[in-house]
């Protein structure tokens, strides 16, 4: 299915207005889930549910949030804050996302902010062009 | 002590839908008070409605394993009040299921009249984003939905006093 970055940031936008019941002028690409538009943990996979049904994708929710993964592990988190290891794992995981602000200072309080729309528009793109 | 919003299951097919009945009747003494003079169902109870039709379904999918929670209100619309004497079909059909958790798609209907849609999210307590640990038996499923299950000839959790 060849959809251009826009087409898929439009569907974005409806599955996030629907799941959040927030208004479409909030979602813009930077707006963070859940510090900007207010989602909670039940909130994601619902919009995974969404997401999949208006892409027609498989979406395993450790693919698309993947950070939840890394948290219970000594080696990935220390002191708060993501270990070298934590972050390359990170990075390896979420093709999706660009880490390099999260880098300078990668608090685990942190993660939350790197799950933007834009984001989601990311890893929708990869999969279709998968 | 549950309160049970539904009366009997009039269709089930794993996995997929049900239909669950519940006859709103005068008996129920909440309705005198909902409202003096204008006996209705509350909406917040055909919601628990819709969550026990949908909640069961879900869990029998699983073989009751799981502990199938109310997790998130997707859309709750009401058309018409239900009165004493009606008649409410709640059928319920499963949308997607993970390890994690499940949606389901759902309308109330009296007799060709839609009464309610209502969107349901349900967490698989045991398998939480937050890693939370509870109680080992399964709190969700007791023995009066069992009842409500085998009257229906739905086979249902096993239980208690049989255990």
């Amino acid at each position: 299915m060849a959809m251009s970055r826009e087409q898929i940031l439009e569907q974005i936008q409806d599955v996030l207005i629907e799941a959040l019941g927030v208004d479409d002028d909030e979602v813009t690409p930077e707006a963070t889930l859940m510090g900007d538009l207010g989602a909670e943990s039940i909130d994601f996979l619902d919009i995974v549910f969404r997401m999949e049904k208006a892409f027609g994708l498989k979406i395993p929710r450790e693919e698309l949030f993947p950070a939840e993964a890394l948290m219970g592990s000594e080696e990935f988190v220390a002191d708060g804050k993501l270990t070298d290891k934590g972050l390359e794992e990170l990075k390896t995981r979420m093709p999706h996302s660009d880490l390099s602000k999260f880098e300078a200072d990668p608090q685990v309080s942190k993660i939350g902010d790197l799950f933007t729309v834009e984001v989601l528009v990311n890893f929708v793109e990869l999969k279709l062009n998968a | 002590m549950r309160w049970i919003w539904i009366d009997k299951f009039v269709e089930f097919n794993s996995g997929k839908n049900a239909v669950a009945i519940k006859n709103v009747t005068m008996a129920e003494e909440h309705i005198h008070d909902h409202f003096p003079g204008f006996p209705i169902m509350p909406e917040c109870l055909m919601i628990e409605s819709m969550a026990q039709t949908a909640g069961i379904l879900v869990g029998e999918s699983g073989g009751y394993a799981e502990k199938v929670i109310l997790a998130k209100i997707k859309k709750a619309v009401f058309f018409h009040y239900a009165q004493p004497g009606d008649t409410l079909e709640i059928h319920a059909e499963i949308e997607s299921i993970a390890e994690e958790a499940a949606s389901t798609k759902g309308k109330i209907m009296r007799g060709e009249e839609m009464v309610a849609e209502i969107d349901l999210m349900f967490s698989h307590l045991d398998n939480n984003i937050g890693g939370k640990e509870f109680p080992e038996e399964n709190f969700v499923f007791t023995d009066l939905f069992s009842v409500v299950l085998r009257n229906s000839g739905v086979p249902g959790p096993k239980m208690e006093y049989m255990k």
